[in-house]
């Protein structure tokens, strides 16, 4: 790249080099190896669901209906109980992951890539054009999201395409405000005006010259939007607008569950828990990474 | 200012324009709204009816005109489901959702201010730790879960308060303070960081030089100030508010609009949806402009 950003990197190094074994202490540290071990957990679960799951998620027993889980006096043959269907729990929390995890992949890649486009663009350019994108941005900011989720599952009925666009429609504006503030203190860096003096175009500065220097904000933000993501997710399945049944997600078994809260509380607790664990997994990998990458960005 | 506070204006009634143009498209988004309402006994001439008597057979900008000029008379449409006009049902919903968010909204930003302000002047003690750990858990578990969590201990297991619906104030202990809990860490968050950034002023210190009671230069002096910053956020968390309600009023069984959307939403009544949406739009644009306009009133320094 050149040397206003380069140096930096440079002076790490030496700092690395007078200290070789702390080089992979960060790695080891629990802030990093717990959210870590959640979220490999997490996929495994999702790219192996057939082979970890006990049963199948959608096979029904009616033998096997509402068993407490094996802790709470029930059997081993099913460690987390089963559900009104006699369902395994622990069987569609584990197919349930590939729902969530799936869906916050595909909407992450859609809101970063959108987000990103418009802040740099925005940013870059300035003008009018910056002042509508922006303004754009923060309706987008300040209006629930679900709202818009909602009344596209209305319209378009409720599919794994409606979740994905309905939670990408407004989503892609925390990506666009970041980004367009990091383009704001580069646009008049020496190696920017560089580039522009020897005659690259401005798509070239945008693509080559600005992008490689927002990835590291970009991976923040992507890292904390991942928990996020399958909140919304979980939420819109909990209220009926998510991925219809007969899939398992984790929103719509706690739903399945509410109305049996008094004699059956394990059909809701471990969906909700799950969410739970890889919401905070995926917060704190986020804080990890901003500590390790760009501690000015307290903020997100 | 006048000039400054018409521009914004103008801009808000623009964002809104835009809101609406955005919703129309998404209702027709999946082609005709009337498809909707196919059942095995109607027939192509009702339907046909039905587009007539909606206008749903002009063409799209007339429909917009009409949609629009519909909202500025108050006009929401009529549900599909209950007959009814969508304004009807709205208003007889909204007391309850404003009671159950206004509640919420007080005690989940003043518990977030005076911890906020307790965290930051006690730094990194126990009270500064369990804050942030309250703020993690808040911001981590889902909304609808904590609630279904909290019928389970208090109202299943302890029988203490009511599991769902309205009635006696009891039924209000569990969804306000459910509510308030996931206001509270965004607020919580920025208050202690700007309260930081307040205590470590000139002021505060001349304050403290002059000889001020602790407890005043922290809740007087400091405390104007700090929460000048926080203001900035009052629009995703008033957001938030309407996210939260619209989740635990289902999860709660609660008769407010956000339990009238989710109703409306697996039956599949778009015009309620549509109504609903547009009437939070104006109420979120409006929420905004007056924070701007607030924000600009107590710091001077900011212009609109």
């Amino acid at each position: 790249m050149d040397v206003a950003v380069g140096l930096p990197e440079l002076v790490a190094e030496e700092v690395r080099e007078s200290r070789p074994a702390r080089r992979w202490d960060v790695f080891l540290q629990p802030n990093f190896l717990l959210p870590a071990l959640v979220l490999v957990v997490l996929v495994t679960c999702a790219l192996f669901a057939g082979q970890v799951a006990p049963y199948d998620p959608l096979q029904t027993s009616l033998t096997a209906r509402l068993q407490p889980p094996a802790f709470a006096g029930g059997t081993s043959a099913h460690l987390l109980g089963t559900d009104k269907l006699g369902r395994d729990v622990l069987s569609r929390i584990i197919w349930g992951a590939r729902v969530s995890l799936s869906v916050s992949l595909l909407v992450i890649l859609i809101t970063a890539t959108i987000g990103t486009t418009l802040g740099i663009v925005g940013g870059y350019l300035g003008g009018f054009m910056d002042a509508l994108l922006m303004r754009i941005t923060d309706v987008s900011l300040a209006f629930p999201g679900i709202l818009i989720a909602l009344l596209l599952a209305v319209t378009m009925g409720p599919s794994f395409t409606t979740v994905v666009l309905a939670v990408s429609l407004l989503g892609w504006a925390p990506y666009a405000r970041l980004i367009r503030g990091e383009v704001l203190k580069l646009r008049n860096a020496d190696f920017v005006l560089q580039a522009r003096i020897i005659g690259c175009s401005p798509l070239r500065i945008m693509a080559t010259h600005i992008f490689p220097n927002v990835v590291n904000p970009l991976l923040i933000l992507s890292t904390i939007s991942v928990g996020l993501v399958i909140l919304v997710e979980s939420a819109l399945s909990y209220l009926g607008a998510g991925i219809p049944p007969p899939t398992a997600t984790w929103g719509s078994m706690v739903s399945d569950g509410r109305g049996l809260i008094d004699t059956a509380w394990w059909i809701s607790f471990f969906p909700g828990m799950a969410i739970g664990m890889v919401v905070l997994a995926g917060n704190y990998l986020g804080d990890w990474l901003r500590d390790r990458l760009d501690p000015r960005l307290r903020q997100i | 200012m006048g000039r400054q506070l018409v521009i914004r204006l103008l801009q808000s009634i623009l964002s809104l324009l835009g809101m609406s143009l955005l919703i129309f498209v998404l209702v027709r988004l999946s082609g005709d709204p009337v498809d909707l309402m196919r059942t095995s006994t109607t027939t192509e001439a009702d339907l046909a009816n039905i587009r007539a008597q909606w206008g749903l057979d002009k063409s799209y900008p007339e429909q917009y005109w009409t949609f629009v000029s519909g909202i500025v008379r108050g006009d929401l449409g009529t549900s599909l489901i209950q007959r009814r006009p969508v304004t009807t049902m709205i208003g007889e919903a909204l007391p309850n959702s404003l009671s159950l968010a206004g509640l919420a909204f007080v005690i989940g930003i003043g518990l977030a201010v005076v911890l906020g302000v307790l965290a930051a002047t006690n730094r990194d003690s126990w009270l500064d730790n369990g804050v942030k750990f309250l703020a993690i858990l808040g911001q981590a578990l889902p909304g609808f879960w904590v609630g279904i969590v909290a019928i389970y201990v208090f109202s299943v297991y302890w029988h203490l308060l009511p599991t769902s619906g309205v009635g006696d104030p009891s039924h209000y202990v569990l969804p306000v303070l459910t509510l308030a809990f996931f206001l509270m860490p965004g607020m919580m968050r920025l208050v202690r960081s700007s309260m930081l950034d307040v205590l470590g002023s000139e002021y505060v210190k001349l304050a403290r030089i002059k000889g001020l009671p602790e407890q005043t230069v922290i809740w007087k002096h400091a405390l104007r100030n700090a929460l000048i910053a926080p203001l900035t956020a009052a629009g995703a968390i008033f957001a938030s508010l309407i996210t939260g309600a619209v989740i635990l009023e289902t999860v709660f069984a609660w008769p407010g609009v956000g339990r009238l959307m989710v109703t409306a939403v697996s039956g599949r009544d778009f015009p309620v949806v549509q109504g609903i949406t547009l009437m939070v739009a104006v109420v979120v644009l409006a929420v905004n402009l007056l924070v701007d306009i607030t924000y600009a009133y107590v710091d001077p320094r900011i212009r609109l």
